[in-house]
């Protein structure tokens, strides 16, 4: 049989290999191509704790972490190849791929699993007005330098965005000596986890200022120093409030765009809203036999719900390597009042069993409801103290209930 | 051994101030004949100034006013930059440009402009009307009543024009000499004397191609014809946009509106990579090395891009940046290719703004000529190699050429580029051919690793430590674009 191909040996890549064996596959027909030198994907650079609370109910590194999804893949003996990159894929799963062991490889999948992650958003998205010099760094690439080569960026840092890469940096820098200034977020909510919040900046005496941004980058050749404004409701800087911070390094944590580009390339329909493909409740994209897990499917905020997630998608994919396409039934998924997006985009009613659906809201709301609908009959009400934008929401619903397409909305209490 | 004992122990034939386009072309041609030459640089890398940051288009040559310089040239250096781009494998593409005109006034100026590209030797032109614009601009506004077609004209990419001819000069024998700011001229015996604080380059000859300073070499010493007063410039501000290659194809020609006193106005256009380019404004600036972006100038821009293409999607901006323009303040604003009043052996070339990259083979030829009247003797080198190593390019290859090289070489199966497609093995050759990349942005120019849509996030660490490998350079000491733009900060001695 042609071999099963998981795209990616990160977290989400690992735990699909490893579930597609579980599910049936034999390890022979599985090849798992990751792109970096060794396998582990952004968890090797992440060696803060805090991963795995919900699977192993203990806190581990993100690199223990990774090992652990690492030894399954040894353990079923599952071969990949590293240094590997996937130049193209079509809608008929033929890809090619090259590295300095193998050459340069055609093969054709008798499914394939994107576990591609994602990219961070880069000052140029962003339009960051000023000069261009050395000393901006996304958060993850400055991480990297940090953690995994043990070079500092900077030594007086400004941090842009409140994603969780940037509040774990914030702590990292400061503990390897730098001095944070602040760190600067659009919107009025924070964009990381609020125990990030809390352990990386409250803890350092670091200060969140909301709705606040870099209006001007200054400094030829590296940064001397940033001006930071607050904006308004429509987030427009205010100019009265704009004051220069002296630092040498700008450090952005301004979003992840899910890396899509072989996903494209296949012909599959990406969400504008998520980045990631459509996809129905097994996680297959709109082209047969190409399933997408992991933060390639969606931002995640957790790791242990990228493992799940990718753990679904890699039994299916297995199921439909083993014996092929079946016959559905979907119904859609539509993001109601409050909700930004939900994936699964489809649910095909011949499943059984329950769906998991997975969302986030567009604003934080304190004392609402999540309400779970399939046409006007309401399936579920779960009672929230709150939700905010920076954590990803989830809720199941049977699929023996559902007979119209499914809205997920949710509605502040009176 | 260091530069200064390397390059102060001679006294070379001529000295070329300054690596950008014209720096660049003077030096490819002066390498076809017997005479020692030496480029000297302020930045770190060829074509770091203005150079790098324009609308790395090849202009036809229809906008200059006939007999002046720009009128002379610009038709010439046209047509040679793709011969040029050819011969040593320069991305450059014949995409050919559309003038648009937007009612009455418009279609009066798109006479004229027709009519000075007739008497500037502009092959081709055309004046297009009704549904032929369409045809060839299907996503141009349709406002556009009519509009001037020049076929000849094409887009290259500025910096690798400038790359190729600096290597080719360098596989000739000419040195280069970077991160050397000549800030004084002397006149010694038989010799001129070039000094950037202690360290002196000797050249009988010197051509002065130093772009926005190229007025502040000797001061007060470039008169201009008809003026009175010595040639001062003024740095104008273009600011741009580099959309992703998603949107490539929005634009199949470079597409211009009619031009105004300012300059060629907002223009969109495709580039050599497949990325659409949106831009310039133009705004005086204070100072020189003023190229920061605005959130105005991106709005004016913005708007401007959207006068020509309505559904023009700005959101997929991957970078802005700004150039800053050398304009001469004279009543003909023309180039100004003259000898010096003080050095009768130091040729000044200033003011070279647009189309200062479309001209440029052609103002070298010029300026070759020029030294040649000054008494260089300009004896044809037998040897001279029109050439340069070839370049890989991995992304460019068939399947099978691509098996062959990772055979070859496995560095070539190794991608350290991501969203551009690049290998190590090409990074390794970027650094290690003639006249080398030395710094990240010397890096990607030469092979665009860090020129994609994730701008140098994944790959800039590795980038670096290819660079600190090859170079024999500690990770700290190297720069994104020469000293003091170190990437990483070296701890504090510990006491």
């Amino acid at each position: 049989m042609d071999k099963l191909i998981v795209i990616g040996g990160g977290p989400a890549g690992l735990a699909a290999a490893a579930s597609a064996v579980d599910a049936g596959v034999s390890p022979e027909d599985i090849l798992l191509l990751e792109r970096d030198d060794s396998l582990g994907g952004i968890l090797n650079q992440c060696i803060h704790a805090g991963f795995g609370l919900h699977i192993f109910s203990e806190e581990l590194t993100g690199p223990e972490y990774a090992s652990r999804y690492i030894d399954r893949l040894h353990e079923r003996e599952i071969p990949y190849v590293t240094d590997a990159m996937v130049l193209s894929l079509n809608a008929d799963r033929e890809l090619t791929y090259v590295s300095p062991k193998d050459g340069f490889i055609r093969l054709k999948a008798s499914a394939v699993v994107i576990a591609t992650g994602c990219r961070e958003r880069t000052r140029g998205q962003i339009m960051i007005p000023g000069t261009r010099p050395a000393g901006i760094f996304t958060a993850g690439s400055a991480q990297r330098f940090v953690n995994m080569e043990n070079k500092m960026p900077g030594k007086r840092a400004v941090i842009l965005g409140s994603g969780d890469i940037g509040l774990i940096m914030a702590r990292r820098l400061t503990l390897e000596g730098a001095k944070v200034e602040c760190v600067a977020e659009l919107m009025n909510y924070c964009g990381g986890l609020a125990r990030n919040v809390a352990q990386c900046l409250n803890d350092f005496d670091i200060p969140l200022l909301l709705s606040h941004t870099v209006t001007d980058i200054l400094g030829k050749s590296r940064v001397e120093g940033v001006k930071i404004s607050q904006v308004d409701e429509n987030r427009r800087p205010i100019p009265a409030t704009e004051k220069i911070v002296p630092c040498d390094t700008l450090l952005l944590s301004v979003g992840l765009i899910p890396e899509n580009e072989l996903a494209r390339e296949a012909g599959v329909v990406i969400d504008p809203v998520t980045g990631g493909a459509v996809v129905d409740q097994y996680n297959q994209t709109t082209a047969e036999g190409i399933f997408a897990c992991g933060n390639a499917l969606q931002v995640h905020d957790l790791v242990d719900n990228v493992t799940l997630e990718a753990e679904a998608a890699g039994a299916a994919a297995a199921r439909y390597a083993l014996s092929g396409t079946k016959t559905v039934n979907y119904v859609a998924t539509t993001p109601g009042d409050n909700v930004r997006y939900i994936v699964p985009h489809k649910i095909d009613l011949g499943g059984s069993g329950d769906v998991k659906l997975s969302f986030r809201v567009t604003s934080t709301i304190r004392g609402c409801d999540t309400v779970i609908k399939s046409g006007s009959k309401e399936l579920r009400r779960i009672r929230k103290r709150v939700v905010t934008p920076g954590e990803m929401e989830s809720a199941t619903v049977k699929i023996s209930d559902i007979d119209a397409p499914v809205s997920v909305s949710i509605e502040e209490r009176a | 051994m260091s530069y200064d004992q390397r390059y102060s122990g001679k006294i070379y034939d001529v000295a070329v101030i300054g690596a950008g386009i014209t720096g660049s072309m003077t030096a490819y041609k002066l390498a076809k004949y017997k005479l020692s030459v030496i480029v000297l640089e302020k930045g770190s890398d060829i074509a770091s100034g203005a150079t790098k940051a324009n609308s790395a288009i090849v202009h036809a040559g229809f906008d200059a006013v006939p007999g002046t310089l720009k009128g002379k040239l610009n038709a010439d250096g046209c047509r040679q930059i793709k011969e040029i781009s050819e011969k040593l494998n320069v991305h450059y593409d014949n995409c050919g440009s559309l003038v648009c005109a937007f009612g009455e006034a418009d279609e009066r100026h798109l006479d004229l402009l027709y009519s000075r590209g007739i008497a500037n030797g502009v092959e081709g032109m055309r004046i297009i009307r009704g549904e032929e614009i369409f045809e060839l601009e299907p996503q141009l506004s349709r406002e556009c009543t009519s509009a001037l077609f020049a076929p000849t004209a094409g887009i290259v990419c500025p910096w690798g024009l400038c790359i190729a001819v600096c290597e080719a000069a360098a596989v000739n024998g000419t040195d280069f000499l970077f991160s050397y700011e000549a800030k004084k001229v002397e006149q010694r015996g038989g010799y001129l004397e070039i000094n950037s604080d202690d360290t002196p380059i000797r050249a009988r000859y010197i051509v002065n191609a130093s772009g926005l300073g190229a007025d502040l070499l000797v001061e007060n010493d470039i008169f201009p014809d008809g003026e009175e007063e010595p040639l001062r410039l003024n740095p104008r501000r273009g600011e741009y946009m580099l959309l992703d290659t998603s949107e490539g194809g929005i634009a199949k020609h470079t597409l211009f509106v009619c031009p105004s006193e300012k300059g060629k106005g907002i223009l969109v256009s495709p580039t050599v990579h497949g990325n659409v380019i949106v831009g310039p404004n133009a705004h005086e600036v204070e100072y020189r090395d003023n190229t920061t972006t605005t959130p105005e100038g991106i709005d004016e821009i913005s708007a401007g891009a959207r006068r020509l293409i309505p559904d023009i999607n700005l959101r997929a901006s991957i970078t802005e940046f700004a150039g800053v323009r050398p304009t001469p303040m004279t009543k003909a604003k023309d180039f100004v290719i003259k000898a010096s009043k003080r050095f009768p052996k130091l040729l000044h070339a200033a003011g070279i703004d647009s189309p200062g990259l479309a001209c440029g083979p052609a103002v070298a030829d010029y300026i070759v000529g020029k030294l040649g009247e000054m008494g260089l003797p300009l004896r044809p080198n037998p040897d001279f190699s029109d050439s340069r190593p070839p370049s890989p390019c991995f992304k460019a290859m068939s399947d099978e050429e691509k098996a062959a090289a990772i055979r070859e070489n496995p560095a070539f199966g190794r991608i350290i580029c991501r969203c551009e497609t690049v290998t190590e093995a090409e990074i390794v050759d970027a650094i290690t051919r003639p006249v080398g990349a030395r710094d990240l942005d010397g890096v990607k120019r030469r092979v665009r690793a860090g020129m994609g849509r994730c701008q140098g996030g994944f790959c800039s660490p590795r980038v670096t430590a290819i660079l600190s490998r090859l170079l024999h350079k500690d990770m700290y000491d190297i720069t994104k674009k020469g000293e003091g733009s170190e990437i990483l900060s070296r701890p504090d001695d510990r006491d």
